[in-house]
């Protein structure tokens, strides 16, 4: 291993790094945001939404990212829609992690008992209370290991975006190995920048997780 | 649209022999996952702090390791650095069976922790010796809990082999690209209708597979 190589090539991985970082938490953002729309559009039946939800949360969950890029990305130009690399990877991670996250929210609005919307009603609070104080939160706190698992889960899907020309880590390491054939040193930045990017996220989201857990038995 | 290429020679049959291959590489690492990792799983259970340790290594960096940059380390890595030379496919079943026997031993691990006290003490106190409760009454729930929660590990494998094109193995996406390239003056726009059909392939193979997995885990839910 040689450690000159390694200084020169970080400025290269620091770039790529936080082109991956951003294009990952934009992506988990919109993720969160798809989620729980349709999550509330399933739980609350909604007519022709929930239905909608349903097909849109097959069709992402059972085909992998690397094929809905090559769509969103090569597919849909064909037929007049162009979208710059980066917005594909955001919107690709978006959708996918979408339609993981709305069976997060939805199985923990499902599983929070009766009892509690009966015992809120019976307290005097109305329907709208009673969701945004009592079920949301109940359901949102059950939802946190699921939540986290799908952010460590997206965030390690970035690595496919190099296939669309991204610029990101996984790119910068086989362009490297390419042009210098240093593999090992290419190598080891990458695992490098990899821990950097997830370890604090994993480390947090246990802790958070039994933070969580104390509350929702209420001890 | 571009659907026409698809028509055209054997187009059609070369993708579906291009999902077969990805089919093929994940349903062997599958099945290598769903042994080892049921191994692993039962000596997670076993409290001792050398093994528990060595398994928490091994599953954290499972955990935060994209399976793209153990593709890459296990492909090029071992052959710049050991002069190991692997073929892709090797390269790909090795990388796949070392994340999904992580995944499968998490899940063997979370059941059998999962099993209440009281089923051991009842089975003792009726006389069971050990072996006989975990024959009769441990093997049976773990079973029922376990074959869902493998169904879907499955379906994430199919899934997670679309990333073989990326160390030169010619699946169904890369066969997709050369019918695409191939065809470039006649169908520019083949692209749209072939990604599209990859994409409809996919779920084709992992859906029915899904349904089976909720289908179980509703009917043997308790």
């Amino acid at each position: 291993m040689n450690f000159d190589v390694i200084t020169s090539y970080i400025p290269l991985y620091t770039e790529a790094f936080f082109l991956t970082i951003r294009i990952g938490w934009t992506g988990i953002g919109l993720a969160l945001f798809i989620g729980v729309f349709v999550a509330f559009a399933q739980h609350f039946r909604v007519p022709v939404l929930a239905r909608i939800a349903g097909i849109y949360v097959e069709l992402f969950r059972n085909t992998p990212l690397l094929c809905q890029l090559f769509f969103l990305y090569f597919g849909l130009p064909k037929i007049g829609i162009t979208i710059p690399a980066e917005t594909c990877g955001t919107l690709g991670l978006g959708l996918l992690g979408g339609s993981y996250m709305a069976e997060v929210f939805r199985s923990g609005l499902g599983s929070i008992p009766v009892t509690q919307e009966e015992g809120a009603l019976a307290l005097g609070l109305t329907r709208r209370q009673m969701f945004t104080y009592v079920v949301f939160p109940e359901a949102l706190s059950l939802s946190v290991p699921g939540i986290v698992g799908n952010m460590i889960f997206l965030l390690k899907e970035t690595s496919v975006f190099s296939a669309i020309s991204l610029m990101d880590l996984m790119f910068t390491a086989k362009d490297l190995i390419g042009l210098y054939y240093n593999t090992t040193e290419a190598l080891f930045l990458l695992v490098i920048f990899y821990i950097i990017m997830l370890l604090p996220v994993s480390v947090l989201g246990s802790i958070l997780e039994n933070k969580v857990k104390i509350r929702t038995y209420g001890a | 649209m571009g659907f026409e290429v698809l028509l055209k020679g054997n187009n059609a049959l070369r993708l579906l022999m291009g999902l077969g291959v990805a089919l093929r590489i994940s349903l062997i690492s599958a099945v290598i996952s769903i042994a080892l990792g049921t191994v692993f799983g039962v000596l997670m259970t076993l409290k001792k702090p050398a093994i528990t340790a060595f398994f928490r290594i091994y599953l954290e960096t499972v955990r935060i390791m994209p399976q793209m940059v153990l593709l890459f380390i296990v492909y090029f890595g071992a052959t710049k650095a050991r002069g190991i030379n692997l073929t892709a496919e090797t390269a790909a079943l090795i990388v796949f069976s070392f994340w999904g026997s992580a995944e499968m031993a998490d899940l063997v691990r979370g059941a059998l922790q999962g099993i209440p006290k009281i089923q051991y003490e009842s089975s003792t106190s009726l006389g069971l010796s050990t072996m006989q409760t975990d024959r009769y009454v441990i093997g049976p729930q773990i079973i029922r809990r376990m074959i869902p929660l493998s169904i879907n590990l499955i379906t994430r494998m199919i899934k997670t082999t679309s990333l073989v094109m990326m160390i030169g193995i010619v699946e169904v996406l890369k066969v997709g690209q050369q019918i695409i390239e191939a065809n470039r003056k006649v169908s520019p726009n083949a692209a749209f209708g072939i990604f599209l059909v990859i994409f409809l392939l996919y779920f084709a193979a992992c859906w029915p597979i899904s349904l089976l997995a909720k289908y179980l885990e509703r009917k043997w839910e308790n």
